[in-house]
């Protein structure tokens, strides 16, 4: 074995066991490295639920309402399996809409809700110009039309 | 082929080829960066859901392709540089540590300012943002460790073998997105599937990440150029002037 072989070995091997040593550690720290929880986590109680933590999910259609104040708002976060009411009171982010996708700070309540101390919006990877939003949408609106009635 | 090839690992051989490489680099990534910017600002739509501070693609992604892929190449020169003991590759991870520290510096403040008006925040701990941060870490480490030590041929020695420990990192910044929940998006362009974004969006991201590569080539020759010279000062073909 020539010099360059046994160092091109060494860099070869320990880069082989870094990478494992690496992996083990992400492993054993996964549960630490998500940056929020989901609904259907929060509800089978792997989240702290004694501590503040995130709560991430989609804003369901129709569920946000604002209060009287102007300023607190209610809404459900849902992963489509598992929904979570949650209460806010301050300034929502411009992209916070019903059907986008949200990440939430805050604690449980006793009751059930999830009171929030900050809100941050989480965007999806699809970018397009609205011309073709609109489309997509109204070739959606037409499917559900189309099944809802029977025979057009 | 080959052995011609390995004659370029000589500094002096290099440094002529390199020297007459620049320019060409140099003014495709000029004009490469007047096309996309072009693209970016007067072809590419508005975005449905972002409206216009989606534009921030056009910088932000390739930087932050730039910042991972300037560390592969680093690292990969450090390492033959350990395996082979050729002379050039301490210099050329030498030169691409500043370009790759300055891509991550771009892609974390431009993700910065994004984050403000689309998240609500300029910045959470999630796995991504952490990782990138990291990565500045690692490209600052090494740039420190090399200057740190008088020895050239030492301090190539101890940095090859900081960039190939953190080479680690680098998947980790890539997969983040995919293998823990986080607040930054998953990748609109991938290897393996169809591209989720408009087609002169995606033209206008992907000239201006030919023109960071342009730019990048450019940049590191200029470097490694200078710092050959540095290293060489007493060899006598650096002496005579017939460089």
């Amino acid at each position: 074995m020539k010099p360059r072989h046994r160092r091109l070995a060494a860099v070869v091997g320990g880069l082989a066991l870094l990478g494992v040593g690496a992996a083990l550690v992400l492993n054993a720290f996964q549960s630490n490295l998500v940056f929020f929880f989901s609904p259907t986590q929060v509800a089978a109680k792997e989240a702290p639920l004694d501590k503040t933590f995130r709560l991430g999910g989609m804003v369901r259609d129709g569920s946000l309402k604002r209060r009287t104040d102007g300023l607190t708002v209610d809404f459900v976060v849902t992963d489509t399996a598992k929904d979570i009411p949650v209460t806010y009171t301050g300034i929502l982010p411009d992209l916070f809409k019903e059907g986008k996708g949200v990440v939430t700070q805050g604690r449980l309540g006793p009751d059930g809700v999830f009171r929030a101390s900050e809100v941050l919006a989480k965007h999806d990877e699809n970018y397009m110009p609205p011309e073709a939003a609109d489309a997509l949408k109204k070739a959606h609106n037409e499917g559900a039309a189309k099944s809802l009635v029977p025979g057009k | 082929m080959f052995s011609n090839l390995f004659n370029f690992a000589s500094p002096q051989a290099f440094y002529p080829v390199a020297g007459r490489m620049i320019s060409w680099f140099g003014w495709s990534a000029a004009l490469l960066g007047v096309a996309g910017l072009y693209i970016a600002f007067f072809v590419a739509p508005t975005d449905a859901t972002q409206g216009e501070s989606y534009r921030i693609i056009f910088i932000h992604v390739p930087a932050a392709w730039m910042s991972m892929f300037l560390y592969l190449v680093m690292a990969g020169w450090a390492g033959l540089g350990l395996v082979l003991n050729t002379r050039l590759s301490g210099m050329m991870a030498s030169a691409l540590a500043p370009t790759g520290a300055m891509f991550t510096v771009v892609a974390l403040v431009t993700g910065l300012l994004w984050g403000k008006p689309t998240w609500g925040t300029y910045w959470v701990w999630d796995a991504r943002l952490t990782s990138e941060l990291f990565l500045l870490f690692l490209y600052l480490g090494f740039m420190a460790l090399k200057e740190a030590i008088d020895d050239p041929q030492r301090a190539d020695r101890a940095g090859a073998i900081l960039a190939l420990v953190g080479v680690v990192n680098i998947p980790i910044i890539y997969f983040s997105v995919q293998w823990w929940n986080t607040l930054h998006q998953g990748a609109s362009v991938s290897l393996t599937r169809a591209p989720s974004m408009a087609a002169t969006m995606l033209a206008g991201m992907l000239v201006m990440a030919l023109a960071a590569w342009m730019y990048s080539i450019a940049v590191s020759l200029a470097r490694v150029r200078a710092i050959i010279v540095a290293r060489e000062q007493d060899a006598a073909w650096v002496r005579s002037g017939t460089r």
